[in-house]
């Protein structure tokens, strides 16, 4: 294993790698909890 | 500080190999400008189809065929990155451009669709998940792998897959494939090349010098001029169908036919084009076109579709 000191320009990257990454597992999170709702309707409580 | 492998981190030369790429480089592989056409021609689709849909299932419907041809841009821009390097029009794309790695935008493109295909089946049916997946292989495998660089004809089959996504719209609401759905995908499919023939006379030189077999360059000027107008020919006539079969009404079909007898217009003038033209602005001018008939086109029929629907419901009230 070595040590490797990020550039500046590949810490930017990353972290809007990061955000974006982050941002879109929210999107499918909410798409499951929405679909759900939708297919199973009130069902779902049951 | 980050701890990494050594094989990761340095290449061959021994230079570092991290990642620059920012979100915008991966939005980039998914080829946006194309999926533009994708999202709005499954849109059409979905909203002509007979039945209902949920609309938050619709807008799901459309993000899932959205990503699946994203999905498929990323795979042809994976293979393609040898080509992509030379010609003008994709050496900035981000794979040439040095921003991501093959093996990256390869992960991105199959992650991507397997979930859009995935989410498309779970949550919407199968069958137009189905024809998601098929279009993707078709697009990735039978265009891009096999008949982009080994026919002339590449575009002419290969444009079936541009133009699945009305007919996965349609099948997003109605479960099924129907003449209607089949007329929607013979208007892109008989579109395409007269569309991309245009963009391949005046790119002639960048199919050469990679070696891809377009028609201009393996048949000559001559020959592809005069099948761009047979297509044009053909698309004029394949956009007044909807019309003529009773999904759209007369006023749509006189707008289809005005727009198809400029769709030929356009190509005569290609026809007409002289062989030592440099500049090649008829072909210029048919390339742009062809964009905004296909958009006109599929605007129409929603436009015809929404009108109709509420004249309809107005009728039934009073």
């Amino acid at each position: 294993m070595e040590t490797v000191e990020l550039s500046a320009a590949q810490k930017k990257s990353r972290r809007s790698r990061n955000m974006a990454l982050g941002l879109v597992l929210a999107g499918l999170v909410a798409l499951f909890y929405v679909v759900t709702l939708i297919k199973f309707g009130g069902g779902v409580v049951h | 500080m980050a701890l990494i492998n050594n094989h990761e981190a340095v290449g061959m030369d021994g230079a570092q190999r991290l990642s620059e790429a920012s979100a915008r480089d991966y939005f980039e592989l998914l080829k946006p400008r194309v999926m533009s056409l994708v999202i709005f021609t499954a849109f059409v689709g979905l909203v002509l189809a007979p039945g209902q849909i949920n609309p938050i299932i619709g807008f799901i419907a459309i993000l899932c065929i959205a990503v699946g041809a994203g999905a498929s841009g990323a795979l042809n821009m994976w293979y393609d990155a040898d080509i992509d390097a030379v010609m003008s029009r994709t050496a900035k794309r981000p794979i040439p451009a040095g921003k991501v790695l093959p093996q990256e935008a390869l992960a991105f493109g199959l992650t991507l669709s397997a979930f859009s295909v995935t989410i498309l089946g779970l949550a919407v049916n199968w069958l137009a998940a189905g024809l998601l997946a098929f279009t993707i292989f078709f697009y990735v495998v039978i265009y891009t792998m096999w008949l982009k660089r080994s026919t002339p004809q590449n575009i002419v089959i290969g444009g079936a897959a541009g133009a699945f996504p009305p007919m996965i719209g349609w099948a997003c609401v109605s479960g099924g494939v129907s003449v209607e759905s089949i007329v929607l995908f013979l208007i892109i499919f008989l579109w395409t090349p007269a569309h991309f023939w245009a963009l391949a006379l005046f790119k002639m030189g960048d199919y050469e010098a990679v070696g891809v077999p377009m028609m201009p360059n393996v048949c000559g000027e001559a020959t592809t001029k005069k099948q761009i107008v047979v297509y044009a020919l053909l698309t004029a006539l394949s956009g007044v169908c909807p019309s003529l079969l009773g999904f759209a009404s007369l006023g749509y079909g006189a707008f289809a036919t005005a727009m198809g007898l400029g769709f030929i217009w356009y190509s005569l003038g290609v026809l007409r084009m002289e062989s030592d033209d440099k500049r090649m602005v008829p072909a210029k001018k048919l390339f742009a076109f062809s964009i905004i008939y296909l958009f006109a086109i599929f605007s129409a029929l929603l436009v015809d579709h929404v009108v109709v629907e509420m004249w309809h419901i107005a009728g039934g009230t009073i």
